[in-house]
Formats: structure tokens, sequence, C-alpha cells
């Protein structure tokens, strides 16, 4: 369904008045870089990684809301970066985004009903009565029911799972066959969280939809998932199915995130492999392996060249010179 | 060091209305002891933490209870006392590192005032000196002494705040969300560093947090709020096997443990209690799937059963 | 999508708010005095025919230079003409150059504060600059320079005090449109398909509206004050009017010879409805913006 490849993008970085004087150097975010992955339809793709991975990027770019530095991007094949302006702004119904704060995901001086009709009316599809009908149905498909209740109501007057609920209804109003979403439970409440995702599932199953689940929460991911990718400073460092990477994780990057996973049981004794260090600036990744300074296992060679993605069997990709759990043992 | 909170009630008083934050709470903490304080958002764990340290900001009122401090009642002690223990007898980890720092101070100027304040007999270089050794045990490099804050990165700046907590050796630390806005391995280093921190020093410790599973990690015992009540409070390798309270169960079983193959999560139906016009009897009765009539009328105080004490009706 | 209905929408809106004002605080009933007073000084200018006892520009109905007495409540000025008719008319001008260079700025500030924020790039850039070097002349200064070149006039008046005050409206818009536009709704409404100027007006617009309100009352106190200081010097009114700010021109040089009622009276009423405006301003500002954390 979606085929990505070489996917690139560096965001320019603001300088100064005197900066601009003084040096020529123009520096850049290697926000992602050169990064290639393919979906079929009906994945739950977990793009997993911690700040400045590039993962909200990569999805943002996915759903062409930003433009990228270099690569493809291929959906149900159409090329991305043939589509302009009006044919643009009709593809879109096409594929949607849930965001992460559904306070400011939502406008708060809009009603929640018009604010999930608008979809349809920028889009043009049906009357406006017909409009409110779906938007109506919508609202209780997201489980708000009666929806009379909800559907005058102003964002303020909503929880926070519930003001999720309404960015769910709006993405999926439009009827779109790819949804990004990106961190949609990390900012409710812990006890609610799992009925969002439940919802989320069972929408999929409803509306035959394929989701790219954006998060840093491995846990999650490995519930909800079924194919994992791993990033680390723009680049994909470990991916496929998801009891491949997280049953068998050989990336040493993949390692120490699964290790730092706190977990809920006291009687686990965690066996610790904590990098030391912080993630370097994505501004001047080092060269090489992005991940050598930081690895326990890093060799000359990693300094040297960047490691590109090898099959260990299964569909499990791991870019990396060494088979590190072989080394770990 | 020893906290002993009895009755503790906190209100904070709006134009409209006046909402209990924290309602007739009463808990110990033992010498060496660390105690997980576990809620969702909005369970008065935060409020509770302010309350030991008198910093409740307004419209926010300590109204009734004791809190006893080392032999110190923080609630009726002078302002002098107070500010004598702040820093000196507890440590304080706010919850936002990123704007608890002056961003036009250097690191080390914010460790030299805060040493050189409390302590005015310290030279310059012996509280210099000082500073270096904490940012070494802290895992900072001594030449970052004269960087400003905004050079560093989010989990060095949570390490100074944890420096700065603990500059005047005190002998109780309170770290309110240590890991709330830090990334997943940063996270962790933070808690190996509390860790590390307790041990070396025989610090009393409070974690005030949401994040259950870095309470399995490290406390010895776990309090769980809801609604500005304690709902449960045990030992914890005791209440994550054998949760009493429905809403202790319920959120155990609603946090994703990766290790667990299978597991279902569930979730808790409904929201909050609005705490301006609370329900009548227990908080909980409206979402807890055991409620029987009694729930509805009478509030459950806490009642010692096995080794825990739990706030419900089903144990009474 | 015409540009109208959201605006109909939003005064609506604002109703009930109003009743719940009492209830803020203390910004509420600084919002709650302002309003009240402006309403006061408003309707006093309004049925000023009815209730002035005498013609205010007639001159020599009474003694010249007389102090306040039964006859003249608020004493007569140099012309003889009495000072309470003259007070309870003299805010008529105020009121019209106020709300007409209020009028003036709205039209075209706001919209070149929201279409070049919202573009960015050159035409922000642009825009910037225009306002920036308007904004750094000082306000009456410029004012009295406008209204030198312009002639004497109301619409004169109102014209020149607007090109003073557009900079303050484009400036506030502007900064609320960047930080707007940046919030994941604005994107979101982009994600929707929404036209630039769809997302502009539905999703910006109602959000930066607030701070218009703000921002236009309390130039209506500067603009109050600014007409007062241009009559002072000489320059808008033909001296006919009845207004206040003629009333302090020559109130001023009337105190030295001891007539302190001509200044003061008008004076205050100046100073009263500046303050009525500016309560009205802060007080919203003040309810709008911590409103929306906690």
């Amino acid at each position: 369904m979606l085929a990505v490849t070489n996917l690139t993008k560096y965001f320019p970085v603001e300088k100064g008045f005197l900066d601009k004087l003084l040096t020529s150097q123009k520096s850049f975010v290697h926000a992602v870089d050169d990064i290639s992955f393919s979906m079929n339809r009906g994945d739950i793709l977990g793009l997993v990684g911690e700040s400045g991975s590039g993962k909200s990027t990569t999805g943002r770019l996915c759903l062409k809301l930003i433009e990228p530095t270099a690569g493809k991007i291929v959906f149900e094949g159409v090329d991305l970066s043939s589509i302009h302006g009006e044919e643009l702004r009709r593809f879109r119904r096409n594929m949607q985004l849930i965001f992460q704060d559904p306070f400011a995901s939502l406008c708060p001086r809009i009603r929640i009903g018009e604010a999930i009709r608008h979809a349809l009316s920028f889009q043009g599809i049906g009357t406006q009565s017909e409009q409110i009908e779906k938007t109506q149905v919508m609202l209780e498909g997201v489980g708000l029911k009666p929806w009379s209740n909800f559907y005058d109501r102003f964002p303020h007057q909503l929880s926070g799972g519930q003001r999720q609920r309404v960015v769910i209804a709006r993405a999926l109003v439009l009827n779109p066959r790819f949804v990004v979403a990106d961190e949609p439970i990390a900012m409710v409440d812990v006890s609610v969280r799992a009925q969002i995702l439940e919802l989320m599932i069972e929408l999929k199953k409803e509306f035959d939809l394929t989701y790219v689940f954006i998060t840093h929460d491995l846990a999650m991911a490995n519930y909800v998932c079924n194919t994992i990718a791993i990033m680390y400073l723009g680049k994909i460092v470990e991916s496929g199915p998801k009891e491949e990477v997280f049953e068998k994780p050989v990336h040493p990057y993949t390692l120490a995130l699964l290790s730092s996973i706190p977990v809920p049981d006291p009687k686990m004794k965690l066996q610790r492999m904590i990098p030391s260090g912080e993630i370097p600036s994505p501004i001047n990744p080092p060269k090489g392996c992005r991940f050598h300074p930081r690895c326990p296992v890093a060799q000359s060679i990693c300094s040297q060249k960047q490691p590109e993605l090898v099959d260990v069997g299964g569909g499990h990709l791991v870019a990396c010179f060494f088979d590190a759990e072989k080394r770990l043992t | 060091m020893s906290l002993n909170i009895q009755s503790l009630t906190v209100e904070y008083h709006t134009l409209a209305t006046k909402v209990k934050a924290v309602d007739r709470v009463s808990l110990s903490v033992d010498k060496g002891e660390t105690l997980g304080l576990v809620g969702e958002s909005g369970c008065g764990k935060s409020t509770l933490g302010l309350s030991v340290i008198r910093l409740v900001p307004p419209p926010g009122k300590i109204e009734k209870g004791n809190i006893i401090l080392d032999g110190i009642d923080v609630v009726k002690c002078s302002d002098d006392e107070i500010r004598r223990a702040r820093g000196r007898l507890v440590g304080y980890i706010f919850q936002d590192p990123m704007t608890s720092l002056n961003p036009v101070k250097k690191i080390g100027a914010h460790f030299i005032e805060m040493i050189r304040t409390h302590e005015p007999k310290v030279s310059r270089e012996e509280a210099l000196k000082r500073t270096q050794d904490t940012l070494e045990s802290l895992g900072i490099l001594p030449e970052r002494i004269n960087d400003f804050p905004h050079q560093f990165s989010g989990g060095m700046r949570q390490r100074v705040m944890i420096g700065l907590a603990l500059a005047l050796n005190p002998r109780l630390l309170i770290a309110d969300e240590p890991t709330t806005s830090l990334d997943v391995i940063v996270e962790a280093q933070i808690v190996e560093l509390l860790k590390r921190l307790k041990e070396s020093l025989k610090l009393t410790l409070i974690l005030i947090t949401h994040n259950i599973g870095i309470v399995a990690e490290t406390a010895d015992r776990v309090a769980v709020m809801y609604a500005g009540r304690i709902a449960e409070i045990g030992e914890s390798s005791g209440l994550f096997e054998k949760p009493l309270h429905p809403y202790t169960q319920a959120l155990l079983n609603s946090v994703p443990n990766i290790a667990k193959k299978g597991q279902v999560l569930s979730w808790i139906p409904g929201a909050p209690p609005d705490l301006a016009s609370p329900p009548p009897g227990c908080l909980y009765h409206p979402r807890c799937p055991f409620a029987f009539d009694r729930c509805k009328k009478d509030e459950p105080s806490l009642i010692k059963h096995e080794n825990s004490e739990v706030a419900c009706h089903l144990y009474d | 999508m015409n540009v109208e209905r959201p605006r109909g929408r939003i005064l609506v809106q604002f109703i009930p708010e109003l009743t719940g004002l009492a209830r803020r605080g203390l910004a509420g009933w600084a919002v709650l005095m302002g309003g009240t007073i402006v309403a006061i000084l408003g309707i006093m200018t309004i049925v000023s025919p009815w209730i002035s006892p005498y013609n205010p520009i007639a001159i020599n109905v009474g003694p010249i230079l007389s102090p306040p007495s039964l006859r003249f409540p608020l004493g007569t000025n140099h012309l003889g003409q009495d000072m309470l008719s003259r007070v309870y008319s003299g805010g008529g001008i105020m009121f019209q150059v106020a709300i007409l260079s209020m009028i003036v700025c709205l039209l075209v500030g706001v919209p070149i504060g929201l279409f070049a924020s919202f573009a960015g790039g050159h035409a922000d850039k642009l825009a910037s600059l225009v306002m920036d070097s308007i904004y750094a002349f000082p306000g009456l200064v410029l004012a009295i320079a406008i209204a030198a070149m312009l002639g004497p006039g109301v619409v004169n008046m109102a014209l020149s005090i607007a090109v003073v005050y557009v900079p303050s409206y484009f400036r506030m818009i502007r900064s609320q449109v960047l930080t707007i536009k940046e919030l994941p709704y604005v994107e979101a409404a982009r994600m929707m398909g929404a036209k630039q100027r769809t997302a502009l007006f539905k999703y910006v617009l109602p959000n930066v509206v607030p701070s218009i309100v703000a921002v236009a009352t309390i130039n209506f106190a500067d603009a109050i004050l600014t007409s007062a200081g241009l009559t002072f010097v000489g320059l808008g009114l033909p001296v006919s009017t009845p207004d206040w700010g003629w009333d302090l021109t020559y109130g001023r040089r009337l105190l030295t010879s001891g007539a302190w009622w001509v200044i003061a009276f008008p004076g205050l009423m100046v100073v009263l409805l500046a303050l009525g405006f500016t309560l009205i301003g802060e007080g919203l500002s003040e309810l709008y913006n911590p409103r929306l954390q906690k």
C-alpha cells in the first residue's frame, strides 16, 4: 500500500543575523536520513523511537504535510510528489492524522460536531444535512453516545479521553484508508488509554484501515502493532514483525530500549543494558553508525561506515555490522 | 528522618467553588524507605507532595491536619522554620526540569548560591569544590559548571535538579514526576541515578508519579491515590501481586507489560469525579464494578487488611 | 464560506459570557466598571441636547469666568459659555473620532495582520517593516504631523490617529497568528483539505478576536487622549464645536488667572473616559489570556 524509498528530510537551521554574516556554512537538522520501508494493506506499523529519531517527521512526510528533501513516497501506486494544489487537497481524504495533544488539536472556539463536519464540508462531500447525519453516526461510532449530548459541546467541556475520540472521529469521517497516529494516547490518562486503543483497533476492522502508530512507548507498540520499525537519529535501525523485533532483538539500540522500559512487576529483576550519554544532536549526527558512540559493542568499522539494513530471517531487518545478541551472551 | 502525615486536608478556593484536592490523607514514611505515591492526573498527589514543604500554590490552602517532619509540624510552624527545613531537611524535585532552572544563571552558580545562602559561613572555594563533587556524582562533566541551562539536554537538567535538591544534604527527598518529560533510555538512567543516590546517601525517598513501572522498580511501599484520598497503601510486592482496591486492580490491568504475553488490557469507564461536587459515599463507586448499596452512602475509611491498608467496603 | 458568518457567531457567543463576568474576580469587575463608566459617559453625550441647561456654544449666557455657582454649577469660561453644558456635550467629538479611528484600524490593520503573518515569507517581512517604522514614531508627534497635513475635521483627525495606532493592531494580531498557525488544530484543518483562506477565517481568526477586542479598547483610550492632544495644539477641529479638548486648551491658559474650573471638569471627563476604556481593555486581556491556562 505504501512504499517509501530513500526518504530524506533535512530542516535548515535558522541562524542569527551575525552567524549568517560570518559563516557561509549552512547547517541542517538531519531529521530523516535515507530510510526505506513498505507497508501492506491492513498493517499496523509501530514507528518507535525517542526524541530526535525522526518518527514524527516520517509520519508527516507520508501524509505530505511536509515536503521531502529527497526520496520517493508511493501511496497505492501514486507518487506523492506528483500531486499538488487542488488535486492534493482532494487527495487528503485518503490519509489522515491523529494528533498527540487532544486539546491543542481541536479549535477551542468550534463546537465539536461542527469540527467533525468541517472535514466533510472542506472536501465537498454531501449536502449539509447529509454531512450532519454522517457526523452523528461517527460520534456514536467512537463511543460518544448519544450524539445529541456531544454535538454542540466545546472541547473544554470534554475530558481528555473524549477529546481524543473526537479527534479520531474527525480523522475517520472522511473514510481514509491510511491513518497516521502520532502518540495518540501519550496525553491521555493511563486508565483510559486502553479504551482508546481498543476503539482504534475496532475501527480498523470496521473501516479496513492501515495504521502507522508513532510512539516512544514500546509496551503500547507491542500491544497494538503487528510490525515494528525502530528509529534512531533519522535512520531505521531494526524492523520486522513484532514477534521478531521484541522477542529476538538484535540491534544494540533495540536491546537498550527494551531493557530500559520500566516493567510494572516488582518481582522481575531486569538485566539492564543502559547506554551512557544521551542522544546526540541531529544537526551533527555521528559519522558512520549513528549509535556507535554509545554502543557497548562498537568496533572501529562502526565509526567509518554506515550499516545497511540486512535481513536476518523472516522479514526481520537489522542495520548493524555484528550480530549483537550473539556477542552479548 | 521520618515523615508522619495525619488527616491532611488541602483545599483550593476558587470564586465559585471549593475543591478538596487532598481529603483527610494519613500516611507515614519510615527512615530509609522509598514510598511510591501513585495516581492519575488530578488525584492530588502533587498537592500532597507540595504540602510537605508548605508550598501549595494559592488559591490552595492546607485546611486541616498535621505533617510532622522530623519533629517539626510543617503546618503550624513559623515561616522561618519552614524555610530552614526546605532544602536542609527535605529536598524537592519539581515537576518540570525545563523551566525550573534560571536561564540566565550558570549551572555552577545555581549550586553555589544555594549552598552559600543556607550556609553563609562556607567560603566560595569550598562551595565550588562541593559543587564540582556533586556534579561528578550526578554524572555531569565538571567542566560544564560554567554552562547555561539551555546548553543542557533534558536528562542533564533533571540531573541538575536532583543535585540541587540534594545540595544541602537533606535526609528526605521528594521527587515529583522526575521522569515524565524524558526519553525512555534517559528515564532509565535517572531511575538508576536515584536508586544509587538513595543507597549512598541513605535517603528516604517519596516518588510521586503516574508511571506504575518505575514505582514497581524502586518503591518499598506504594500508596495509591484517587480523587484526593488514599485508596490503598501496602508493600510493593504485595500490592502488585494482589491489589485489593478495585481502582488499584483496574489501574494495574491497564498498564501494558511487555514481558507478559497475550495480555488483555482493561480500562476504567467514565471519568474521575468532579471534586467541586463529589458524589456521595465512596468517590470511586460510579466506576467500580463491585459497587453495592453501602458504597453509595458511606465513605470508606482506611482499614487494615492482611499486610496493607485499603479504603473499600469490600474488606470491611 | 463568507467572512461575515464567523464574526456574527462570535458576537452571539460573547453575550452569555458577559453575564458571567461578575463572577470572574477582579478582571471581571474591571470590565464591568469600565463598561459602566463608558456607558454613562456615552449616554450623557447622546442625551446632552436634552439635558443641557444652555446651548454649549452660545456665548455670553453668563458672566465671563464665573466660578461654579447654583446657576452655573461648573462655572463659565472666558467666552461666557456654560461649562456644564460643554461638559455634557464635549464628549461627542471624542467618541466620534475614537470610534472612527478604531473602525479604520480594524479595516486596515486586521486584514494586513492576518494575511501577512499567515502567509509568512516576504509579505510578512514587508508588512512588519512598514508597521515597525510607523510604530517607531512617538504617537502624538506623528498624529500632529499627519493632522497638520490633512487639515481640520473629525474625519481627518480620525485618520491621523488611525495611522498611529494601526501598527499596534498589526503587532498584536501578528503575534497571535504566528503562535496559532503552528498549533495542531490548524495543521488538522490542512489535513482535512481546507483551503488556506478557510483555515485562516474559520480556525485562526476566531481565536485572534478576543485579543483584537482587548487592543481595540486600550487603543480607544489612547485615541481619546491623542484627540485631546491634537485639539490642544490647535489641530483638528473648528473652534465652535463643544469639545473637551478645546476646553483643555483654553483652560490651561486660564489657569494662571485662577479659573481652575475651565480645565478641571473637562479634564476629569477625559480622564474618566480613558480610564473606562482602559479598565475594559485590561480586564478583557486578563480574562482571555490566563483563562486558557488552568
